[in-house]
């Protein structure tokens, strides 16, 4: 989008003013840490997590609008619109990584623990003394059985049920926002508005079904979060997911209402670019735990 | 000076000296110059409160036998030196420093995202706040180790959320402090400066940077699972349910590594800049340097497992991490040899940025060799968890990274405050620290290949007296950094005026503005002859 010598023309250099919404958004985040250590300690109930969650709502309901503001005005130079895009790839590689280190707990589990705890070579005297019973298959509530129904065992949901459902809509949602990206750049609003809101409501129908498939799991399957290490790595992994995926409509949503109000021209649109990627990433996260968590 | 195009400022409130009010100026800044302080300021704060913990070790360590305090509250000690040193001190020190510098040595006007900036600043003293309390608790501070090893750690009472989501936010401010450092190297460089053109500073934080974006993350995974292990029942780190604790000690040394890599390439950068400087000589193998940092880089995600080599890991396991770690070695050396063909016939002068970098490359260097002598599998059965483990970090981070945060304060200074400042005082501060640094933590060395275990607050009259020298030497250390706050005062408030150029050999764009540097700098990019006249190869 940029072109290079645009960027580097010493004229487009933009320095923002300052801002109370980063001062806010520490307080808000310190007032929701306090009011997590609250419910976790027992101190207060889970009313104690909303001063926070609204301080931080607000803070980024503010903080946006002014930078949307300041970009509507056309403050913002090719130089910031990079500087976006870039700061935007960076952050969802962390998201990544944040990932990461819960498909590293599933793979370590499945490859490592579990069938050392089973005797596994050299681990042999963990069979032999000390759970000798302990079958070593996936999935599993661990040696002590932990969790699960009131027999302590369990349930998985079957990938080519609700989770193939799920994948197709997220994959269409995929779909959907690439239509509606071509028909920004080509200046179609009408198309771009349905394809959008088509996006968003997949998105939201996608959170929808993972609530019924947990409602599912907790009351008919004995598949929970305390369900040994796979009701762990399923419900942290598939969680965190599902609340990427939450974000990310609310994302979808709001650019939406932006399109609506005519925000957006065919060559400038970061914010779209943004939602997309980001739409992306949730979309390649699932298609990996699709094939990890629900199918092999 | 090339730094006075006014027409830059569009939409700007067009104030081109610092705002008047404190709030404006402190609390909703956007200026890197200022941030950068701020950041100084509180890693400087986090400093003392830090060496204050490690005092009081070294106080109960001075006798064998209980002395003052109980060995919960002995073993808080330990656990919150440690997060307040890394978390608190020595890595806001070098985003301050990045802050400050990065801009000026790349001819940008500011960081990329400048309110982000102030976000990631303001985070850490509430961070911080959230840490510090957890020792005003009924169940006292976190006590099981700054690694947090579950099971122990779970075992925490109301301390332990209050840490982890301490580390939660940390890890937030740390993520967008290296997003900002990124984009603004990759996309804020003034026409002309190329990468290869950057100073060594700017390349290493760079580096640093990719680190922190592909690590912090994964500690933030870690530690949620902790804590739902601890408050909801997964089983992530119990083998009753599947899980393994060892599992917590690979995901954790996975950040843990380049972690400590995080902390020590922004030094080899703050060095690289100086060695040159006071040599009088372009640095020895430009490119070898960054090519080096960037294997760096790279081998520190491989070689986690060297920390936890007694856990029981299968012997192939054992084998690739003690290779892999020594292979660091290898573009480690060839770092401390381009420092030393830096200097060798150069035209050398020791002032005190250059005593503390020189320091740097010996004492450092002592602390990669304890640390391959840790990289060997049957050796390190015996010095796991022992004092020479104790030894052999803070010489890294100590006389390593904590001596090259110096050397760049001292070296930069005349060009934040526009005055030179008391050189003696300053050599003295340098000769006390170097003395008594090595009196602290050498005698270390020998209490671990003795036996003497680590985050023990008793231990047998066999260890005496090392300790006690140990412990003497951790008094004079810390009375020592006393006089830097007094002499960075006595700076800021007066002194010689500083010339733009404030070291005769010194390279890099950031000696292109006057000193102090205006509140805005680079509002024109310098032109491409003054990136070349400035760059650390001089083409």
């Amino acid at each position: 989008m940029s072109s290079k010598s645009d960027s580097h023309d010493a004229s487009t250099y933009y320095v923002p003013h300052g801002s109370p919404w980063p001062i806010l958004g520490s307080v808000a985040l310190f007032t929701l840490m306090i009011g997590a250590v609250s419910f976790m300690n027992e101190w207060a109930g889970g009313w104690s997590f909303l001063p926070g969650a609204l301080l931080l709502a607000f803070m980024f309901f503010g903080w946006f609008t002014t930078v949307i503001n300041e970009n509507e005005q056309g403050m913002y130079n090719l130089q910031v619109d990079k500087s976006f895009r870039m700061g935007m790839m960076w952050f969802i590689m962390s998201e990544l990584m944040f990932f990461a280190a819960f498909f590293g707990a599933l793979f370590y589990a499945r490859q490592l623990s579990v069938p050392w705890i089973g005797g596994d070579g050299v681990k042999i005297f963990n069979k032999l003394l000390l759970w000798q019973d302990f079958n070593a298959a996936w999935p599993t509530n661990g040696p002590a059985k932990l969790g699960g129904h009131a027999d302590h065992s369990f349930e998985t949901i079957k990938a080519f049920s609700l989770p193939a459902i799920n994948t197709a809509i997220l994959l269409t949602s995929g779909v959907t926002i690439t239509i509606a990206h071509h028909a920004l750049r080509e200046g179609n609003r009408k198309v771009l508005g349905y394809a959008l809101a088509a996006t968003w409501m997949l998105g939201f129908l996608f959170v929808y079904l993972q609530g019924t498939e947990y409602h599912e799991a907790y009351t008919e399957l004995g598949l929970k979060l305390s369900t040994g290490i796979y009701g762990s790595t399923f419900f942290m992994l598939t969680g965190f997911h599902g609340l990427h995926v939450s974000i990310g409509a609310i994302m979808l949503f709001i650019i939406w209402l932006r399109c609506m109000r005519g925000h957006f021209t065919p060559t400038r649109h970061f914010a779209f670019e943004a939602v997309a990627w980001y739409w992306h990433f949730v979309d390649v996260v699932w298609l990996v735990l699709f094939v990890f968590v629900y199918w092999i | 000076m090339a730094n006075s195009g006014h027409a830059a400022h569009e939409g700007h409130d067009d104030h081109h000296g610092a705002p008047k009010s404190f709030w404006q100026r402190w609390v909703v800044t956007t200026n890197h110059k200022d941030i950068g302080t701020l950041y100084l300021i509180f890693a400087g704060v986090m400093f003392f409160v830090g060496g204050l913990m490690a005092l009081v070790i070294r106080a109960e360590l001075f006798q064998p036998g209980l002395q003052f305090v109980d060995p919960m509250f002995f073993n808080s000690m330990t656990t919150m030196h440690a997060l307040a040193m890394i978390f608190g001190a020595v890595m806001p020190a070098w985003v301050g420093l990045a802050n400050w510098m990065i801009p000026l040595q790349v001819g940008a006007p500011d960081m990329a995202l400048p309110r982000m900036n102030n976000f990631s600043f303001w985070i850490m003293p509430f961070a911080f706040t959230l840490l510090l309390s957890t020792l005003f608790t009924g169940s006292g501070a976190p006590a099981g180790g700054w690694t947090l090893y579950p099971p122990l750690s779970l075992q925490g009472g109301d301390s332990f959320p209050m840490a982890i989501f301490a580390i939660h936010m940390m890890g937030a401010s740390s993520i967008m402090g290296a997003i900002n450092v990124i984009v603004t190297i990759m996309n804020m460089r003034a026409p002309g400066m190329t990468l290869l053109r950057m100073p060594l500073f700017c390349w290493t934080w760079l580096i640093t940077a990719y680190l922190l974006i592909l690590v912090m993350p994964v500690l933030a995974g870690a530690v949620t699972m902790l804590l739902t292990d601890h408050f909801f029942g997964t089983s992530f780190f119990s083998a009753a349910g599947g899980g393994d604790p060892v599992m917590y000690q690979h995901i954790f040394w996975f950040f843990g590594h380049p972690e400590v890599y995080i902390l020590i390439l922004p030094a080899f950068g703050v060095v690289s800049e100086i060695i040159p400087a006071f040599s009088r000589k372009p640095l020895f193998g430009y490119e070898s340097m960054v090519y080096a940092s960037a294997s760096i880089g790279f081998l520190s995600f491989i070689v986690w497992a060297h920390h936890m080599f007694t856990v029981g890991m299968p012997l192939a396991g054992q084998l690739f991490f003690m290779l892999t770690t020594m292979l660091i070695a290898v573009p480690t050396g060839v770092k401390v040899f381009n420092w030393s063909a830096t200097m060798w016939k150069g035209s050398l002068s020791f002032e005190p940025p250059m005593l503390f970098a020189v320091a740097f490359l010996f004492l450092f260097t002592i602390g990669g060799f304890s640390g391959l002598m840790l990289s060997i599998v049957p050796a390190d059965f015996q010095y796991q968890d022992s004092y020479f483990v104790v030894a052999h970090f803070h010489y890294v981070l100590v006389p390593g990274a904590i001596f090259a945060i110096m050397a760049g304060i001292y070296y930069w200074l005349p060009k934040w405050s526009g005055h030179m400042y008391n050189m003696s005082l300053a050599k003295w501060h340098f000769w006390l620290s170097t003395i008594f640094v090595n009196v602290l933590f050498f005698p270390q060395h020998f209490l671990g290949l003795a036996g003497m275990p680590r985050r023990i607050p008793d231990y047998s009259v066999q260890f005496a007296d090392w300790n006690m020298v140990s412990s003497i030497g951790a008094f004079g250390f810390g009375l020592s950094q006393l006089l830097m706050p007094y002499l960075v005062w006595q700076c800021v408030r007066g002194g010689a005026a500083a010339k733009a150029k404030a070291w005769e050999g010194a390279r890099g764009l950031e000696w292109e503005v006057p000193s102090p540097a205006p509140y805005h700098t680079w509002e024109t990019a310098p032109d491409e002859a003054t990136i070349i006249h400035a760059s650390p190869t001089g083409h």
